[in-house]
């Protein structure tokens, strides 16, 4: 069933109530989620969610309004409202808005998936979150969890400039987590990843994942966490696995290309960047190793799609090449206001939201090494992996990064395992300090990116293999 | 026209619709609970000093949970007609039927009537409810919202400004098979604005369930006077430093306390810091969640939980004690303890949480004064730097994350303004600081020097929480890191 009519008579209304462009997003979103302690289901939802999001630009603002019913005349009256909420904004205006020009497209796209998500039996999925909790329990975890959740997303967009867009896009992904309790502290290992991994596929990603064959083995390391040494503090040689370097790279890389941040459209809140537009192409942001990517193409990411919520076609480009900073992301009005002739890096968090500047699969391109080559290679040092804390400051400089699990490295071999490792930085020194990269490269997904007001949850996906970083301070604690 | 035309009566009478087509379907032997909820919510949105987004919605939704044959599924939709419903309860039912037992379902809250407030400031006679309702908030349109952010970006006198201005209206109604249904409103308004100098930041916000009591221009000349008193800061060293914390950085305390602190399934699966009846803060502390308003301030949410439990003022803190955790029903049963109102959507996954903290403020006595000064102090926190011989002013915290959940150590960074004070006097700015702290111990017995006279109404900078905050004067604050690294 197509949504087109609808989100065409929203447009049409809010260009006849003075708007000079409208698009329209038709969104119908299930969601099916269900999460497991010690054995036992705990929680299981399904949730749809249908409406139509109408945005209208009117002088220097975006007018936005979104109602589930998709009637004909609550269409209509969507886009003509959109257009009033945008003419309001003239109490206090800025310069007009532009958009970088597009060419109107009529397309269909949906993402491969072997394995429907949706059609996989509930029963199957719930034995899997039991045995996967039972297994972890069994091991001698205090509290086991795990969890899976699935998105089935179908989209259709209109534009005033003629485009029509429909996409089909499923997204699941799937998490088992071991708590042991300590006498004062708490300890966790996740598998494989701190909130589980998600793609933009099917059921076969979940299989892959082997949650209950890892259960146990993450129960042992979160108990044998609680009385093992402390990660020691000073200076030292770092190595970070790729799950852990995917979220290095969503903080410090990801969100300070976004464009919106960096013209300041959202200072308030999400804050700034440390990057200044003037020295895009020429500003040097970490080592010749470092070839950061935005591939809204990359297949199976959670940040793929076919077209972002502009209608502009997902293509790939480069932020950094060779260490140097050259390229954002961006959306139509925040290219035309930088002078770039690129967006397509613009999407909503469902149909009530106004699309705006995220992230898509933002990744770090393979080095030539491995992870053995790179322990192999480290006289003295630490290794970290699996995220357990974040934080970074509003203009995604000075970052503090927790991990579940260390290890020292001595003379090239993994030592002892490490509880509470924390490494702390400034990006661009950080990132100047990478010496080696590792090519097993890995397209972790991160579901739930914050961003905007009122809040929008992202999706997005960061291929990072392993790294290794020079003189960084490790260790920090209360 | 209005976003806010659901009518008294609406959203129970779509409620009993669907607790009977369950009956209809699923026969009378399964158990329901049926969440009914419109919302009107608007933004005005402005970056550089102008408004760039204006957005607004209008959505009804209905959330149902059944539990039959020991198992339980729940599910929701937006499609509220006739097909829409019915096959909202025939995909829920079929869920349920073929998933794991349920071996931790709590049963259904029997019928309890609402607790209330009569006379409350801001009552009306609409369905009973006299916990305040602002109709003028509810009705308010985009000049309204946009009326403030002008008055903030004209008292910003110049500055670069950025923030937005909220309001939203909820009407909602509960039922379920075992006999409770329930129906209430709430309104909210709120602004949250920086206002920029050479780099420098500084912010003023407040919630309130009143757009009247918004307004712009004393915002945005707070947030002006503290961007021009930010301006060239000095880098200070890492260290433990004496702190008077602004009502702004305090309701960070109060969020995390909130979420990692006083859930009662972390508290039961002893995961949180939370001891009953032991004294874990300086006698000075009292926190009360006040999820129905208190003293002359309207309601701040629902009078009931997502599982039909009424909402009431819960005691956390008092004089240092820890006094009670929050519940939701399955966390209630499986501590043997009641549900105190928290249901959500994820209290069973996630926690039941408090989501409108109050820590209470100290009279005035034995304090400095509570007004006159620099303009770049909040009210609350100027008796609190009057008495401070050296140490931080801080506006804001940001970004904070949990090392460890027991201990409750966090780390983050301050944010919109850090000044140094010495001998009751702010002498510098200061850059941005982080620091790594574990907040029971900052608010530990004899940690805490001072609490503010006055309570500032904050609105969560994510979500819908709201945060009763005064000034903090506490002894040291573990200060990591700074704007070098």
């Amino acid at each position: 069933m197509s949504h087109f009519d609808e989100a065409g008579a929203a447009v049409q209304a809010a260009l006849d109530a003075g708007a000079r462009y409208a698009d329209a997003r038709v969104m119908v979103r299930r969601t099916e989620a269900m999460s497991a302690r010690d054995g036992d289901v705990e929680d299981l939802s399904f949730d749809e969610s249908a409406g139509l999001g109408v945005r209208a630009l009117v002088g220097s603002s975006w007018g936005f309004y979104a109602v589930p019913d998709l009637s004909g005349p609550s269409a209509r009256a969507a886009g003509e409202r959109a257009a009033r909420i945008a003419a309001a904004s003239a109490l206090v205006r800025g310069p007009a808005a532009e958009l970088t020009p597009a060419q109107p497209v009529t397309a269909s796209w949906a993402a491969d998936c072997v394995i429907d998500p949706l059609g996989v039996p509930l029963s199957d999925k719930g034995d899997l979150l039991v045995r996967a909790t039972a297994a972890a329990k069994a091991a001698g975890a205090d509290v086991a969890e795990a969890n899976y959740a699935i998105w089935d997303t179908r989209k259709w967009f209109v534009s005033s400039e003629g485009h029509r867009i429909d996409q089909h896009i499923r997204e699941c992904g799937a998490g088992v987590t071991a708590i042991a309790i300590g006498d004062g502290e708490v300890q966790r290992r996740s598998w494989p990843s701190h909130r589980g991994q998600f793609g933009t596929r099917g059921w076969e990603l979940v299989e892959e994942l082997d949650l209950v064959g890892n259960a146990p083995r993450m129960a042992e390391e979160a108990r044998a966490l609680l009385t093992a040494p402390l990660c020691p503090s000073g200076e030292t040689t770092l190595v970070l696995g790729g799950e852990q370097l995917a979220l290095q790279i969503h903080e410090s890389v990801g969100h300070a290309i976004e464009l919106d941040r960096i013209l300041g459209w959202e200072a308030a809140f999400a804050g700034t960047s440390w990057l200044d537009l003037s020295r895009l192409g020429s500003l040097r942001y970490g080592s010749e190793l470092m070839n950061i990517t935005i591939d809204p193409t990359f297949p199976g990411a959670l940040g793929s799609f076919g077209f972002d919520d502009e209608g502009t076609p997902a293509a790939k480009r480069h932020a950094v090449r060779d260490g140097v900073w050259v390229g954002v992301l961006a959306g139509r009005d925040s290219a035309a206001v930088a002078g770039l002739d690129y967006a397509g890096s613009v999407r909503s968090d469902g149909w009530s939201r106004l699309p705006m500047v995220r992230m898509t699969n933002v990744g770090l391109e393979p080095g030539p090494h491995t992870l053995d080559e790179i322990i192999a290679a480290t006289g003295d040092g630490v290794f970290m992996d699996v995220n357990r804390s974040w934080s970074i400051d509003d203009r995604r400089l000075n970052f503090q990064f927790g991990c579940e699990i260390g290890y020292e490295i001595k003379n090239g071999r993994l030592g002892r395992m490490l509880r509470n490792p924390t490494y702390t930085g400034i990006g661009p020194r950080f990132w100047q300090s990478m010496d080696m990269l590792s090519s097993e490269t890995v397209a972790w997904g991160t579901p739930n990116c914050g961003k905007g007001q009122p809040g929008q949850i992202g999706h997005t996906g960061h291929p990072a293999a392993p790294a290794r970083f020079t003189n960084v301070r490790v260790g920090v604690r209360a | 026209m209005s976003d806010f035309d659901f009518s008294p009566g609406d959203g129970l009478e779509l409620a009993a619709r669907i607790i009977e087509l369950v009956r209809e379907v699923a026969g009378r032997g399964c158990e329901a609970e049926v969440n009914v909820r419109h919302e009107a919510e608007a933004l005005t949105r402005f970056a550089n000093s102008a408004i760039h987004q204006n957005v607004a919605s209008a959505t009804t939704g209905v959330r149902l949970r059944l539990h039959t044959d020991g198992r339980t599924a729940g599910g929701s939709t937006t499609l509220t007609s006739a097909d829409g419903l019915r096959a909202l309860v025939e995909r829920t039912l079929a869920a349920a039927r073929v998933s794991p037992a349920d071996r931790s379902w709590p049963g259904l809250a029997p019928p309890a009537p609402l607790w209330l407030s009569p006379g409350h400031p801001g009552s009306d006679e609409w369905s009973g409810f006299p916990f305040g309702f602002d109709e003028a908030t509810a009705r308010a349109d985009p000049a309204e919202r946009a009326g403030r952010v002008r008055d903030f970006v004209d008292a910003a006198g110049g500055l670069e400004t950025a923030g937005y201005c909220r309001t939203l209206s909820v009407s909602a109604a509960f039922a379920n098979t075992a006999g409770q249904a329930l129906e209430g409103r709430t309104a909210e308004a709120a602004m949250d604005g920086i206002a920029r100098a050479d780099g420098a930041d500084g912010v003023a916000r407040l919630a309130s369930a009143r757009l009247a009591d918004l307004d712009g221009a004393v915002l945005g000349a707070r947030a002006a006077a503290k961007a021009r008193a930010a301006r060239n800061p000095v880098e200070l060293p890492p260290g433990e430093y004496e702190v008077v914390l602004e009502p702004d950085a305090v309701s960070d305390l109060l969020e995390n306390l909130a979420v990692f602190g006083f859930d009662g399934r972390a508290h039961h699966q002893q995961q949180s810091f939370a001891e009953l009846g032991k004294e874990q803060f300086d006698p000075s502390v009292t926190i009360v969640d006040e999820p129905l308003g208190g003293r002359e301030e309207p309601a701040a949410d629902l009078p009931f939980d997502d599982e039909g439990t009424p909402r009431r003022a819960l005691v956390l803190v008092r004089d240092g004690v820890t006094t009670a955790v929050t519940h939701d029903r399955t966390s209630a049963a499986r501590a043997g303890a009641e549900s105190t109102g928290h249901a959500s959507p994820a209290s069973r996954s996630w926690g039941p949480h408090a989501t409108h903290l109050r820590l209470e403020a100290e009279p005035l006595s034995g304090h400095g004064p509570s007004a006159g000064g620099p303009a770049l102090i909040a009210d609350s926190a100027r008796p609190l730097v009057a008495r401070m011989r050296r140490g931080l002013l801080v506006t804001d915290l940001w970004y904070t994350r949990v090392l460890d959940p027991k201990t409750l150590v966090i780390t983050g960074l301050t944010r919109n303004g850090v000044w140094l004070v010495e001998d009751g006097e702010v002498t510098a700015p200061v850059s941005n600081l982080r620091f790594t702290q574990s907040y029971p111990q900052a608010l530990a017995p004899g940690r805490v020097l001072g609490i503010g006279p006055s309570t500032v109404l904050l609105p969560e900078r994510w979500g819908r929480s709201r945060y009763g905050a005064p000034a903090l004067h506490l002894a040291t604050w573990n200060v990591t890191g700074n704007a070098s690294g």
